[in-house]
């Protein structure tokens, strides 16, 4: 029997979102110590599939499963089986023979981990699958905001720039809509989704000043290498005049997100990009302790049972 | 100059079918009552002919599907001419005509003769070859279709591929007043498609595929539509998938342009809430399922005769083919086998379409596009006859196959409708 996976954040409800932030927390202040690693998935295995480059999103699964004292095995799309033909099934198949707890993975076709899911009984985290979602991304913008600007319930974030080829705004909508935000997509009518207002249930705006009601504004990466020829925005020069974010774009009090890698002077000012009131610098460090929460909560927290007592979480392996 | 449907040789039926319900819409037939068929003909003498017990049975034209992928040749893994023609049977087709998107592409005489060569020795029903508009598919040049017509094209198609060259399409249209046969359109303006994956709408920006928009089969269907006007031709539209697609047709018809429209039984029944899973071997075929608006104005368009025909787009593909990401899958699924089943499941037990229209829908009208004779019940006619018990209750799946491939959007769902004896070209293709 499959393991419960996370491939889409609407796996998780609210409930169990509120459980893994909270579980992020205690393992925050773990992370505070000297020594770094607690035991609590001693004996676990864990591998990392990255068909797609991420140093980000790569390294802090990696640490998070050693932090956990988990066995943590990396295997990367560039000279692997999969470019001498192995079709992503196999590749599955033969990684589950080695029993794993846990396969993480990042590929750039939509549908790959769920796929994948159908071929091991490991569970399977999605850690973002072509355009279609990245839901430990969405659970560590949930916590950062939670940690860094307040509750959640009644917020209003907006998303700018690049919706269509954003798997991060796909996976936010819904994760910031679970937990009571409102959610409102703004950008060049060429990169924002057909129907989105049916399918997301999101407000949007072709206008950036229509930033100015949000919370947040959470500014999205051009993704200029999912675009291909043809010219989504004219030009760089025009799309950075039009919608890219600075502090003149800004009222006092919002706060600005982005998930990297930043393409400076384009979608976001440098100035802006290098201010500490931003949150992006905290969503990268939340990064490692939101996802050892996840593979907390899917190997030593099924659903339903109690959060972790202070003590085995806090127990410092030696 | 005359279209040949090819088939295996074999003994005339002879047989009985006793106390169904014989039903022939164009016949005016629809009694309970015996049908006779003796030496492969309808009607004749019953005395000393095997019974077939047929009562609370349904008897009615064999189903014509105007759109088949056969694979062959150069597929034959996934499905060849007796695998292909098998699966027609066992779905009460009587007459398939194969799609020449193949490897090589029919797009020669050679290749064109040997398919019939092929079908004659291993067809259970009848089977006809369409060749390429163009040579290879690629959309420049036209095939040798006067020679290809000779032989006994039943017309010709680069489904698969549309006619991306509006002065190609003309060509074509042109070159028809020698042939006399149908230009079969897959219509899809390629630059509006992109790499889509998926029907561009609601469900596509949520799960962030790549959309295929309704417009850029519409934009094709009206380009050639307006072509056929200007010089005269006759086309057929393949897979019609969307409203506005409905609408260009309806618009073409009452200026006077001879076209007529297919559409799948998936695409009268789905939408694209399925494929939410993200399962290719079931959900991911071109055109993409659409929108409930949508496939509610292809039931109707159906049902009023807009859309001539059911055509079941039957598209085999082997499970690794189909055990990828879906954005990485080929497009397509299987149909022959459960064509009826589905329709009768999901159209005529729901209400939306009369029992005697989708039987003329799938028998006589589906050959009525392509200029083929129509199945009749009609004493004296060539025996072309299905019996179905359309109550049976059929999981899909649980039997095996005919064709090679089981990617179905209905596997493991139950259906009712189960075809069993088809008799093709007067001999029995199929029993149960
Ligand atoms: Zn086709």
């Amino acid at each position: 029997m499959s393991r419960r996976s996370l491939l889409t954040i609407a796996d998780l409800d609210r409930a169990e979102i509120a459980r893994i932030l909270r579980v992020g927390n205690r393992f925050a202040e773990v992370m505070e110590r000297d020594i770094k690693k607690v035991p609590t998935l001693r004996g676990r295995t864990i591998i990392n599939m990255f068909f797609e480059a991420s140093t980000r999103t790569s390294t802090s699964f990696e640490l998070a499963g050693k932090r956990l004292s988990a066995d943590v095995v990396n295997v990367k799309g560039s000279g692997s089986s999969v470019e001498k033909g192995e079709t992503l099934k196999d590749t599955v198949i033969t990684l589950s023979s080695y029993l794993p707890d846990v396969i993480v993975i990042r590929h750039q076709s939509v549908g790959a981990c769920q796929m994948a899911a159908r071929y091991t009984d490991a569970a399977v985290i999605n850690a973002g699958d072509g355009k279609h979602e990245h839901p430990t991304q969405t659970l560590l913008d949930l916590y950062t905001i939670e940690r860094e600007v307040g509750p959640l319930d009644g917020l209003h974030v907006a998303f700018v720039g690049d919706v269509a080829h954003s798997r991060v705004a796909r996976s936010g909508v819904r994760g910031f809509q679970t937990m009571g935000a409102r959610v409102s997509l703004i950008g060049p009518p060429t990169l924002l989704p057909r129907d989105a207002e049916a399918a997301l249930g999101v407000t949007t705006s072709t206008d950036v000043r229509d930033i100015a009601d949000a919370d947040v504004v959470y500014v999205l990466r051009m993704q200029l290498e999912r675009m291909g020829p043809g010219g989504f925005v004219p030009s760089l020069r025009e799309y950075a005049m039009t919608y890219g974010i600075n502090h003149a774009r800004l009222r006092p009090g919002q706060r600005v997100m982005h998930a990297g890698p930043i393409n400076r002077g384009v979608e976001i000012s440098g100035e802006l990009a290098d201010d500490p009131a931003t949150l992006i610098e905290r969503q990268a460090a939340n990064g490692m302790v939101v996802r050892m929460a996840v593979l907390y909560d899917l190997l030593a927290g099924p659903a339903g049972s109690t959060e972790p007592a202070g003590a085995p979480i806090g127990a410092v392996a030696v | 100059m005359a279209v040949r449907l090819v088939q295996r040789p074999g003994p005339a039926a002879s047989l009985v079918i006793r106390g169904a319900r014989v039903l022939d819409p164009l016949a005016g037939i629809d009694e309970v009552r015996d049908l006779v068929v003796r030496d492969g003909v309808i009607g004749g003498d019953p005395d000393g002919l095997e019974v077939v017990e047929a009562e609370g049975r349904l008897v009615v034209p064999g189903f014509v599907d105007p759109h088949v992928h056969l694979r062959t040749p150069g597929r034959e893994d996934l499905e060849d001419i007796a695998t292909g023609t098998r699966a027609a049977a066992a779905g009460g087709f009587v007459t398939i005509v194969a799609m020449p998107n193949t490897s090589p592409v029919v797009d020669t005489a050679a290749v064109l003769g040997a398919l019939l060569e092929r079908g004659e020795q291993e067809a259970a029903v009848r089977v006809g070859f369409l060749a390429a508009i163009t040579v290879g598919q690629e959309g420049r040049e036209l095939t040798e279709q006067a020679e290809l017509a000779e032989l006994g094209a039943v017309g010709f198609s680069d489904d698969g591929h549309p006619v991306a060259d509006a002065e190609v399409m003309r060509r074509a249209l042109q070159y028809q007043r020698i042939t006399g046969l149908p230009l079969v359109l897959h219509e899809e303006d390629p630059s509006l498609s992109g790499r889509g994956v998926a029907h561009e709408g609601a469900v596509a920006s949520r799960l962030g595929l790549q959309g295929i928009p309704s417009i850029s089969e519409s934009v094709a269907v009206a380009r050639d539509a307006a072509l056929a006007e200007y010089e005269g031709g006759w086309i057929h539209i393949c897979h019609v998938s969307a409203s506005e697609t409905v609408e260009e047709i309806r618009r073409a018809r009452a200026r006077g342009v001879r076209v007529t429209g297919e559409a799948s039984p998936h695409h009268l029944t789905l939408t694209d809430e399925a494929i939410a899973s993200l399962d290719p071997a079931r959900h991911k075929m071109n055109p993409p399922l659409r929108e409930e608006s949508d496939r509610l104005a292809l039931v109707a368009a159906l049902a009023d005769g807009t859309i001539d025909c059911v055509a079941t787009d039957h598209a085999p593909h082997d499970a690794d083919e189909k055990e990828v990401p879906f954005e990485e899958a080929p497009f397509g699924i299987t149909g022959l086998e459960t064509a009826f089943a589905v329709c009768n499941t999901h159209l005529v037990e729901t209400g939306a379409l009369p029992l005697a229209t989708l039987v003329r829908r799938m028998g006589a009208d589906a050959a009525g596009v392509l200029g083929l004779p129509a199945p009749s019940l009609a004493d004296g006619a060539v025996a072309d006859v299905a019996l179905i018990d359309p109550a049976a209750r059929v999981v899909v799946g649980h039997e095996p196959f005919q064709s090679k491939s089981r990617n179905s959007a209905w596997l493991g769902e139950e259906l009712r409708g189960r075809v069993e004896l088809t008799i093709a070209g007067g001999r029995i293709a199929w029993r149960r």
